[in-house]
């Protein structure tokens, strides 16, 4: 990767202007042409360094509900856990990490009610209990990861 | 402001990311049937709202090179965990800092996400973060991410 590329992905996580021509006004703060940053972004989603452009919507404040939730896996059975849980399409993310709670997922649903109904759902599939650890407060952080 | 109809048809149209072309806006308008102008004040009003948290990228760690992910995890008490949550996430390798309730066996209430390049890297920095604020007396635990199964958005709308 470049310095061009880390410098867009700097850049662009703090915000994209909301103008006419948004990606000329980006270019030329980069010493671009539109054209080249275009194409930039292009490849980088193309090669999965970025997961996405656009808007990151405020779940709760468009009537969605999110939730972290953790379980204890038996390493016997943390395969076919892993199937089972992933094939809620409420779970946005899940991840393995090194602790007794051995798997880490995020439910994001379309209304708060449906949390609880896709933790008992996740629970009987699996036989297994669901620690749910919803948001009470988030801290303000920079925004920017940089690379 | 109530979101009306034409504000979750923007909603909808642009969550799975703008059209990389010259201007954006005018192409979802035209998907849409409206104005490259109606679609700008739309867009503008979903952020001054907070609908929008912001737009920009997102961009996946682990592609990047950041392939050590910690959740880094406090048993904060409750008096304190206002001033040290705003503690953390002013700390630069802090990327997301959470209260959340404690629950039987989990007794932590304060989540930290820290990403590095490897993981001894993001040990000196919790380290680091530990010594600054002074947060030695604060039980912690450290998880790092193993296996990624699932990367998605969430979908709105």
């Amino acid at each position: 990767m470049d310095a061009i590329d880390r410098e867009i992905i700097n850049r662009l996580q703090g915000g994209f202007p909301l103008c006419e021509r948004p990606y000329r006004e980006v270019a030329g703060g980069l010493g671009l042409d539109e054209e080249a940053l275009i194409r930039r972004i292009d490849r980088m989603l193309e090669d999965g360094r970025l997961s996405r452009f656009g808007p990151m919507y405020h779940a709760e404040r468009l009537g969605g509900a999110l939730s972290l939730c953790a379980m204890a896996v038996p390493e016997a059975r943390f395969d076919e856990v892993v199937a089972q849980v992933n094939a809620f399409p409420e779970v946005a993310h899940n991840y393995a990490r090194d602790h007794w709670l051995n798997m880490w997922f995020v439910l994001a649903t379309e209304t708060p009610e449906r949390i609880g109904e896709v933790l008992k759902a996740i629970e009987s599939a699996t036989g297994l209990p669901v620690y749910d650890m919803p948001k009470q407060e988030e801290f303000y952080v920079g925004l920017r990861f940089e690379v | 402001m109530v979101l009306s109809e034409t504000d979750n048809r923007v909603i909808a149209a642009i969550q799975g990311g703008l059209p990389l072309t010259s201007r954006p806006w005018a192409e979802i308008g035209e998907r849409l049937g409206m104005s490259e102008d109606a679609v700008l004040a739309r867009v503008r009003a979903l952020q001054a709202g907070g609908y929008i948290k912001r737009m920009g990228i997102v961009v996946r760690h682990h592609e990047l090179g950041y392939t050590a992910n910690a959740m880094v995890v406090w048993d904060v008490p409750d008096d304190r965990v206002d001033a040290v949550g705003d503690a953390l996430g002013r700390q630069r390798c802090v990327t997301l800092c959470y209260r959340r309730p404690r629950r039987p066996g989990w007794p932590y209430n304060l989540f930290s996400m820290i990403h590095g390049k490897d993981r001894e890297r993001v040990l000196d920095y919790i380290d680091q973060m530990v010594e600054e604020l002074d947060l030695q007396g604060i039980p912690r635990e450290v998880l790092f991410s193993g296996r990624r199964f699932k990367q998605r958005g969430a979908r709105y709308r």
